[in-house]
């Protein structure tokens, strides 16, 4: 575990991506095939079952480190992190141990066997044996809360330094259902793949998007000039719902989500045009909530995703299909290499031969002969329910991960509206410390109503300037928020808004975010709740 | 009921039985200063009282002031009022203010650190009725390790630049910070280069007859060679600027408490931070608290609510005092030099507009310099001062 913990402390320590890899490829070397294994599984966010919740890790904490609830609250509010906040609270250890990462993550598998009163005694007892950053990085395992700053790419660079393998190859080899118990590190990194894993899916292929920012449109002209001639590219809809892999084979059936995570369940809509695929079937496409030959907000998707029983009433009402875009398995073998142009004609033929064409759907191709053509059927992409396009290129391989040139997304213009900043909360991570979360309020007569809460969007400077706005404009504090002088006016941009009971504005955003600070803007000629309720319309 | 000792007013901590301030932002008749750091010594008093060993920093930083100096427990009256100045240990010089009329005593901390830092005369508590302390890191996640620790870091970290052919470059606040710093590294590794503001400090301290190692100015027309043996000192303000990316390739670390949270650690995106800080840690102020044996307690700076929540729970009358330093977790990082200084430390004549010395102080990473403090009037004084001070250092 310290190799570890030392492992955590260095990648945070740079953000060059070389010292990364480097850093990674020494831990690498010194561990042993276990600690790599688990290593990779936490690194890829395979994380142990969590075994006790995070509100007895808490209040053990709190007694061991003697301090009032409250103040343990509030220091949490300070360091934005629950484990690091009880490895700072702690009192210090005495003694040491040297368990390995594998040791410690088996301890914590086997809590299942122990009763409340065992596993705090064993939880104490553990603190008690290491240092702080040991105990943040244990803490971090433990709550299930392990995310690290570097991203799977690099320590798939690392792993594929020390194979010699293809990093491609490898991405493909960690995708899918493993647990670091069933897999081990020489059979991930030796010449041939040994996985006879029938669920495995492929790495998806992310695209980028060719505005970098809402704030940069491109014409029409530019467009042309970076993908050239319209005809070697395939324009689709970009469909507002989950990017899902769904995978036939042996008569067995796989839904995976892009968070990787097995999503089967959760659609069984989807069950029966799958099972009728030909084995050895593996499309890429969106599975989406979809009634009278169209296609429900995203919201609606929303609400059943986090159900666990998929009850009578929600199957009626958000009932789910699949809108496919690609086919990268065909009749067993990995199609990834053909041209997009074919791999679209082999999954045309799938979907006409299929009997359940209301759930499997085909993204329809958009014709156009000019970018000037989509430029202007863009604008209208709300009308058709999506998000802008995706454009393709008719000759391209199906790539791994998220690759500039040959897929591109054209999103459509965000709605925005303007707003007063009316309440402020400290950040998490890397802004613990500093007010990033705001609350935003517009005009409802001469009232303001908060509408929507956002956090990214300004630059590091800017957040600086509107932190220290905050802290000399506090009106009140309410535990970790304050309420703030009304007087920052921001553009907030948002993808899509619906009507809500359970916000007092009376609807709720889709992905709001800060476009840009109105500095030139007064409070009086922020927008007022008329106007945001027009987008309704 | 009879006017307390000391209060807080819109200029500072006022003793109206003595008619004079403490640390006041405002200007004012009499001033006593706890420390020569620029958000409790300001510029624009008639009169300053401070310890001995702030005397040539204090000209150095605010001009030719009238200035009384005084040594620790060296007591002085005022309208019956007596004044004694006792180590902070926050900085070389620093003071705590001990108040004392009709048998009634108050103190005012300044900035403090419990810690020998082995240059700053050590801490040492001073039993009084009232205590208007400092709670910049009152958060008991604040908890300091040893400082030898943290030479060890940094002297190592050092080593390993040298090995990599990397010149060494360390931030720290250029009063305090600095001389600690340079007082704990191991010079058989290289030489100590520093940046002007931190040179001018350190000749200044030195003509108050305080021993610091060697130094030598960080020039570009130094050896590069040897400076990447080396190890260069200097201020936040410095970071990022084209004259650190001459030194390049180098590695920076930064020195400061904010750097016990990871997330203020990878914000700042500095190669490594060290948990050094010239205040008191959560159990530090604890300590020091109950040391004075006091019954009141104000606090300023920082966490001041949660921590005058902590100390009434155990039994304190506690109150958050409203000053203007600069309101919360305004950081020991925050420094504002008023006068404009060029890299090799000398005075620039000033622009006609003082607030171009804020904007380029922008590049402070944690938290732009308080603006408060510098009155139009002010201005024009810092202005005239700077003016004729030019070239006279």
């Amino acid at each position: 575990m310290k190799a570890f913990a030392n492992l955590f402390s260095a990648l945070d320590e740079t953000n060059k991506t070389n010292e990364k890899v480097r850093v990674l490829k020494e831990y690498f070397v010194t561990v042993p095939d276990e600690d790599k294994i688990q290593t990779l599984a936490l690194f890829t966010g395979r994380k142990p079952k969590r075994q006790i919740n995070s509100t007895l890790v808490k209040s053990w904490a709190m007694e061991l480190s003697n301090i009032p609830a409250w103040l343990f609250e509030e220091s949490y509010h300070v360091v934005g992190d629950l484990g690091e906040t009880i490895a700072l609270l702690l009192p210090q250890s005495e003694e040491t141990q040297n368990k390995s990462l594998s040791e410690w993550i088996a301890e914590i598998n086997s809590l299942i066997f122990l009763n409340e009163q065992e596993k705090k005694a064993w939880l104490i007892s553990s603190w008690l044996s290491m240092e702080q950053q040991e105990r943040f990085v244990f803490n971090k395992i433990l709550t299930g809360s392990f995310r690290v700053g570097v991203s799977q790419s690099l320590v798939i660079k690392a792993l594929a330094d020390l194979s010699g393998l293809e990093t491609s190859v490898l991405t493909h080899r960690i995708m899918g259902n493993w647990d670091p118990k069933s897999f081990n590190y020489q059979s991930l990194v030796q010449k041939e793949d040994g996985s006879e894993d029938i669920s495995r899916p492929y790495p998806f292929y992310l695209a980028y998007p060719i505005q970098d920012t809402s704030d940069q449109q491109k014409s029409s002209e530019q467009i042309k000039e970076s993908l050239g001639d319209p005809l070697n590219w395939q324009a689709e809809w970009k469909w507002d719902g989950i990017r899902a892999q769904a995978i036939q084979r042996n008569g067995q059936i796989f839904i995976w989500s892009r968070g990787e995570d097995l999503a089967t369940d959760k659609f069984p809509e989807l069950h029966p045009f799958l099972l009728e695929l030909p084995a050895g079937t593996v499309l890429d496409g969106e599975a989406i909530c979809f009634a009278d030959n169209c296609p429900l907000p995203f919201n609606i998707l929303q609400t059943r995703i986090g159900r666990k029983n998929l009850t009578k009433k929600i199957l009626t009402d958000s009932p789910m299909a699949f809108i496919a875009y690609d086919c990268i398995e065909h009749e067993g073998n990995d199609i990834r290499d053909l041209p997009l142009s074919r791999r679209r004609a082999i999954l045309e033929k799938l979907h006409q031969s299929s009997s359940f064409k209301d759930v499997f759907r085909l993204s329809p191709v958009v014709s156009f002969s000019s970018w000037d053509d989509l430029y202007k059927l863009r604008l209208r992409s709300r009308d058709e329910f999506a998000e802008g396009f995706m454009l393709k290129k008719l000759d391209s391989p199906y790539l791994v991960g998220r690759k500039r040139g040959a897929w591109w997304k054209w999103k459509v213009d965000p709605l925005s509206i303007d707003a007063v900043m009316i309440y402020a909360q400290k950040g998490h991570g890397r802004r613990a410390d500093l007010y990033t979360d705001y609350t935003f309020a517009i005009w409802d007569q001469d009232k303001l109503v908060p509408f929507a809460k956002a956090y990214s969007g300004l630059t590091d400077k800017e957040i600086n300037q509107v932190n220290f706005f905050v802290k000399r404009n506090t009106l009140e504090k309410f535990g970790p928020v304050r309420t703030v002088k009304p007087q920052l006016v921001f553009e907030i941009g948002f993808e899509g808004i619906n009507k809500s009971t359970r916000h007092k504005s009376g609807v709720a955003l889709r992905f709001p975010r800060i476009l840009r600070w109105r500095q030139d803007k007064k409070i009086e000629e922020a927008d007022t709740i008329e106007t945001l309720k027009e987008f309704l319309k | 009921m009879s006017r307390p000792l000391l209060e807080f007013n819109e200029k500072g901590i006022f003793c109206s039985a003595g008619n004079f301030y403490i640390d006041p932002w405002r200007p004012v008749k009499y001033a006593v200063i706890t420390h020569a750091h620029s958000d409790h010594a300001k510029w624009g008093h008639q009169k300053y009282l401070a310890h001995k060993l702030s005397h040539e920093v204090l000209k150095y930083r605010l001009g030719n002031i009238d200035l009384e100096i005084i040594d620790y427990n060296e007591p002085i009256h005022i309208n019956g009022v007596t004044i004694s100045l006792h180590p902070a240990g926050h900085i070389i010089g620093s003071a705590q203010i001990r108040v004392e009329y009709k048998g009634e005593v108050w103190v005012v901390s300044g900035d403090y650190k419990v810690e020998d830092d082995g240059i700053s005369t050590p801490f040492e508590p001073v039993k009084c009725h009232s205590f208007i302390s400092e709670c910049t890191f009152g958060m008991p996640v604040y908890k300091w390790r040893p400082q030898q620790e943290i030479f060890d870091g940094i002297n190592n970290w050092w080593r390993l630049n040298v090995e990599e052919g990397k010149t060494t470059v360390i931030v720290g606040y250029s009063l305090g910070k600095a001389q600690r710093i340079l007082q704990g590294l191991d010079l058989s590794i290289g030489n100590v280069y520093t940046h002007g503001v931190i040179e001018n400090t350190n000749e200044a301290l030195r003509r108050d007859g305080v021993k610091l190692n060697p130094t030598q100015r960080a020039t570009f027309e130094s050896n590069k060679d040897e400076m990447r043996k080396g190890l260069i000192i200097c201020p936040p303000s410095s970071v990022g600027t084209p004259w650190m990316r001459k030194f390049y390739p180098y590695s920076f670390g930064y020195c400061s408490g904010w750097m016990a949270l990871r997330g203020a650690k990878r914000r700042r995106a500095a190669d490594r931070g060290f948990v050094l800080s010239d205040h008191a840690d959560w159990g530090g102020l604890v300590q020091s608290i109950k040391a004075t044996g006091c019954e009141t307690v104000y606090l300023t700076h920082g966490y001041t609510a949660s921590f005058s929540r902590y100390l009434c729970d155990i039994g304190y009358d506690a109150h958050e005092a409203h000053t203007l330093y600069g309101g919360d977790e305004i950081s020991e990082l925050d420094e504002n030099p008023v006068k404009l200084v060029n890299e090799y430390g000398e005075i620039i004549e000033p622009v006609d507009d003082a607030e171009k010395n804020s904007a380029d102080k922008e590049i402070i990473i944690l938290e732009k310099p308080s603006k408060i403090g510098l009155t139009d009037s002010e201005k024009a004084i810092a202005l005239k001062k700077a003016k004729r001070m030019g070239g006279a250092l």
